[in-house]
């Protein structure tokens, strides 16, 4: 075997692990009711606690995570440090922000439960999704001229 | 109770959102991957249609564990709905329930509402509206604000960024309007 295959070799696998978090996560976000259209509108409609604790928690265990990874200084398992990008503010997170939340109590959905909901057989989310991705495009097209 | 019927009632949110949250720390350890769903979208655009616009000019296979990553999502839903599933129907909020059932909504049998969500209410203009414009104004929108609840919400707002507070209030607004002022009029169309 040659260095080449084997680099070839690890970068597949390196892919896969991906793929295993992904499931872990896709088991989570339909054993939590997060990717149900009926969950999205009780939140909406203040008539459920259930997605605040799911996020608010969510967000409260990923930013102690983050403190404990750059109080420890902890490594990718490569030996990586790790890095985190920054945000810079641009009013695109406002409009931008505005028309996802349209979209998100239309389709019960947002990105992440898209793909959950095509898994758990709704066939008919291949639909939104390629609207999503649609969407994503014509943003790119015109993204000169919206305001940012 | 075995583990199985354990695993497969409806999960809390105390368990839930702890799990969730976990994916930060286990991207950030397995590869310096940032938590983010809907930059694949756009890599989806860059792979597929770049039609020479320099929003879709970049090196897409970099970002292809993003990729991997959402097909895990696929396969967990079905993983979940065929082995996990309870068999009760979705408990809801009864007023919830009241209103909806105003619109002829009344089967709780699926995640994703069957009444709502199917190939034939594609063609109407309820269906439509709520499947394909919805979509559209997911992608466009997450796009337009630089992400979604994954890369806003949780990544950013773990990493104390304001701009993504900015876009989440922004993502809450929107969807308070939609949910209580908009829907009632798609949804009795």
């Amino acid at each position: 075997m040659t260095p080449n295959e084997l680099s070839h070799n690890s970068a597949w696998w390196g892919n896969i692990k991906y793929t295993l978090v992904g499931l872990y996560f896709g088991v989570v976000f339909v054993k939590a009711e997060i990717i149900s259209w009926f969950r999205i509108q009780e939140m909406f409609r203040l008539e459920s606690f259930h997605m605040y604790g799911v996020i608010g928690s969510a967000v409260a265990t990923a930013l102690i995570s983050v403190l404990l990874i750059k109080k420890f200084n902890i490594k990718t398992l490569s030996g990586e440090t790790i890095t985190f990008n920054s945000k810079t503010f641009n009013k695109g997170q406002i409009y931008g922000g505005f028309l996802f939340g349209l979209g998100w109590a239309m389709t019960g959905a947002c990105p992440g439960p898209l793909f959950a909901q095509i898994g758990t057989g709704a066939t008919v989310i291949v639909v939104t999704l390629l609207s999503a991705i649609a969407g994503t495009w014509v943003y790119g097209y015109f993204r000169e001229k919206l305001p940012h | 109770m075995t583990i199985i019927e354990f695993i497969s009632e409806p999960w809390p949110w105390y368990v839930a959102g702890p799990l969730i949250g976990l994916t930060v720390p286990i991207l950030l350890i397995l590869g310096n991957k940032s938590f983010g769903i809907s930059s694949n979208f756009r890599h989806i655009c860059a792979a597929c249609i770049p039609a020479k616009i320099p929003f879709f000019q970049y090196d897409w296979k970099k970002e292809v564990w993003n990729l991997f990553f959402v097909g895990g999502i696929v396969l967990g839903g079905f993983l979940a709905a065929t082995f996990l599933q309870s068999p009760e129907p979705i408990q809801v909020n009864h007023t919830l329930v009241k209103d909806l059932s105003t619109y002829g909504i009344t089967n709780y049998s699926n995640i994703v509402p069957k009444d709502l969500f199917n190939w034939k209410a594609l063609l109407s203009l309820r269906g439509f509206l709520l499947m394909v414009v919805g979509g559209f104004l997911v992608g466009f929108g997450t796009r337009y604000a630089g992400g979604c609840t994954s890369g806003h919400a949780i990544m950013g707002l773990s990493t104390l960024q304001w701009p993504s507070l900015v876009a989440t209030i922004c993502f809450m607004a929107g969807g308070f309007l939609m949910a209580n002022l908009i829907l009632p009029f798609i949804l009795s169309l």
